[in-house]
């Protein structure tokens, strides 16, 4: 079936003519058609401009002009914007926005030939770690219908899990490309920070935020961030550098030495997990890898630290949402009042929390107290990876403390989701790419391996997946119809 | 630290949002559920670690002054809930 093969075995079937990108988009058009009402993985498709945008891609093929992706399926969080499709971040404060003008990454995507099968679900404004807080209700993991695909890129983690897409973008702040990867059981990569553009993204944490694709395996992954990255002037953040390096062949475990934070393996994680983990570990070392115990304190620190810089940031952001130009606009009396009642009516109950908290943060005689001192305490993480880094090649552990969870289980304490993670958040305070890949099993739902390099070193991080994942032979697939 | 209920009705008028006596209510509760959690980085001693507001360094990002394309009108009001005239609608400001 072409909706189960990789983006690398479907390339070889477009390029020796046995397929069409026409068929190739048919195929998963009809399979949205059929399953996406049990997972809610899309809010929105457009299965005329996905034709089109096959049929052009037929012919850039038929021309010999095909690149390495032209032709291949792909989903884009709803938070990206793809002229063609609203953009809502499943939020109501949007509507139905439609988008002016095209995301950096959703133009790469464009130019390189992809075709873009919708626009998929994710936590409103992409806060949250289960994909409970959209606007348009949870998405559902294809293992289990009834827990979380995790958060917040969790349409994007389930679309290409129910095989409804070939690859997929993301965008992580502190965990929502990875989490939602490991608990659907496929691969989730966040690049170095500032290695993909976030023109177009629409911003939560800018200083954390990073676009990332999920992808069945990491030939994939890098086969589809290769051509997103790259330098955009757009984005004052984005790195002057050449795109990520395409291919991840020829990786080795061997002589690898890999840093295990005691950290990650101890409290508050299932003992599942950490069983799954444990196994993964043993196998990269009867395969030659080696394995050194880290001490890393700062990683106790990382879910506060996150939950003020994230929401400093995002109550500034979010402050564009005032019902003048765009979106929702509820009439009040006068200009103050009829901003309240926008944002009020227009933004969910996370959003409004995470706005309140980080203003709270940033106000007169709290400054100090949480947002400067967070921000130093970024400052010892960055200084304590980095130290690690100088003795390991890559970080390794848990992507996520537990398995997929039920819906519902968890969104009504404020604190449990949030504290989920931690494993994850550090990536982010430092910047350093960070992938995600399925491990095993526990409990018959997937477990996902994280693996970290510092700044830059995204190549590779890319190529030691590639071995680890050959080494572990572990790639997943849901009994889902 | 916990947070009193004027508080939060006065950070919720910083933040441009209007709530309901129960969305103060159960946001007090929220925040102080936060603050609590929060309060682990307290007594952490940071002491000559300069606050990072970024996690990659890059100073001084500069553009050449091109003149590039831009929004149209068209596009520029094409999402607006009110236009009039080829022009944003907003409430009144200055009074009469």
């Amino acid at each position: 079936m072409l909706t189960q093969l990789s983006a690398t075995e479907l390339r070889k079937k477009l390029d020796s003519r046995e397929v069409s990108a026409i068929e190739i988009a048919q195929a998963h058009l009809d399979r949205i058609a059929s399953q996406n009402s049990k997972l809610n993985a899309y809010l929105h498709v457009n299965p005329e401009l996905t034709l089109e945008m096959a049929e052009s891609a037929q012919k850039t093929i038929n021309q010999g002009n095909a690149s390495a992706v032209t032709g291949i399926p792909i989903a884009l969080k709803d938070n990206l914007n793809f002229g063609g499709m609203p953009t809502t971040c499943a939020s109501k404060i949007l509507g139905q926005f439609q988008p002016p003008f095209d995301a950096h990454v959703s133009k790469r995507v464009r130019d390189e030939g992809m075709v873009v099968l919708g626009k998929t679900n994710l936590d409103e404004f992409a806060m949250g770690t289960s994909t409970e807080n959209s606007a348009f209700g949870p998405t559902r993991n294809p293992w289990d219908l009834e827990r979380s695909p995790g958060g917040s890129s969790g349409g994007s983690a389930s679309a290409v899990a129910a095989e409804m897409a070939t690859l997929a973008l993301g965008s992580d702040t502190g965990g929502s490309i990875r989490q939602p990867a490991s608990l659907s059981g496929i691969v989730g990569f966040k690049p170095t920070y500032g290695r993909c553009s976030r023109y177009g993204l629409v911003a939560f944490g800018s200083s954390l935020d990073q676009i990332g694709p999920f992808a069945r395996n990491v030939e994939d992954a890098a086969l589809c961030v290769s051509a997103l990255t790259g330098h955009d002037p757009m984005d004052s953040t984005s790195l002057n550098m050449a795109p990520i390096q395409r291919s991840v062949e020829g990786g080795n475990v061997k002589g690898k030495k890999f840093g295990l934070p005691k950290q990650l393996f101890g409290e508050g994680m299932q003992p599942g997990v950490i069983e799954s983990v444990l196994k993964a570990i043993e196998t990269l070392r009867q395969a030659g890898a080696e394995f050194v115990e880290l001490d890393l304190p700062s990683i106790a620190y990382g879910v506060t630290t996150y939950y003020i810089i994230a929401p400093a940031e995002a109550s500034s952001n979010l402050a564009r949402f005032d019902g003048v130009r765009y979106g929702l606009r509820v009439d009040g009396a006068g200009h103050i009042e009829t901003t309240e009642k926008s944002r009020a009516q227009g933004f969910g109950h996370e959003v409004k929390q995470r706005i309140m908290i980080g203003t709270y943060a940033l106000s007169a005689g709290y400054y100090d107290a949480y947002y400067v001192k967070a921000q130093q305490v970024r400052g010892l993480m960055q200084r304590e990876f980095n130290a690690a880094f100088q003795m390991v090649d890559h970080i390794l552990g848990p992507t996520s403390p537990v398995v997929a969870f039920k819906i519902g289980e968890l969104i009504n304490d404020p604190m449990a989701l949030k504290q989920l993670d931690f494993c994850t958040i550090p990536a982010n305070m430092g910047g350093f790419p960070a992938i995600s890949l399925p491990c095993g099993l526990s409990e018959g739902l997937p477990v996902g391996l994280q693996l970290m390099s510092p700044n830059l070193e995204d190549d590779a991080l890319l190529k030691t997946a590639w071995a680890v994942e050959k080494a572990l032979d572990a790639t997943l697939r849901p009994s889902f119809a | 630290m916990s947070i009193s209920i004027d508080e939060v009705r006065h950070v919720a008028k910083l933040a441009r949002l209007e709530l309901d006596e129960a969305e103060i209510l159960a946001l007090q509760g929220e925040l102080n559920a936060l603050l609590g959690h929060f309060s682990d980085i307290r007594d952490l001693n940071v002491d000559g670690i300069e606050p990072q507001s970024h996690a990659v360094a890059v100073q001084n990002v500069w553009s050449e002054d091109i003149i590039g394309a831009s929004l149209s009108r068209e596009w520029a009001l094409k999402n607006a809930p009110m236009t009039k005239a080829g022009l944003f609608v907003v409430p009144q400001i200055i009074e009469d």
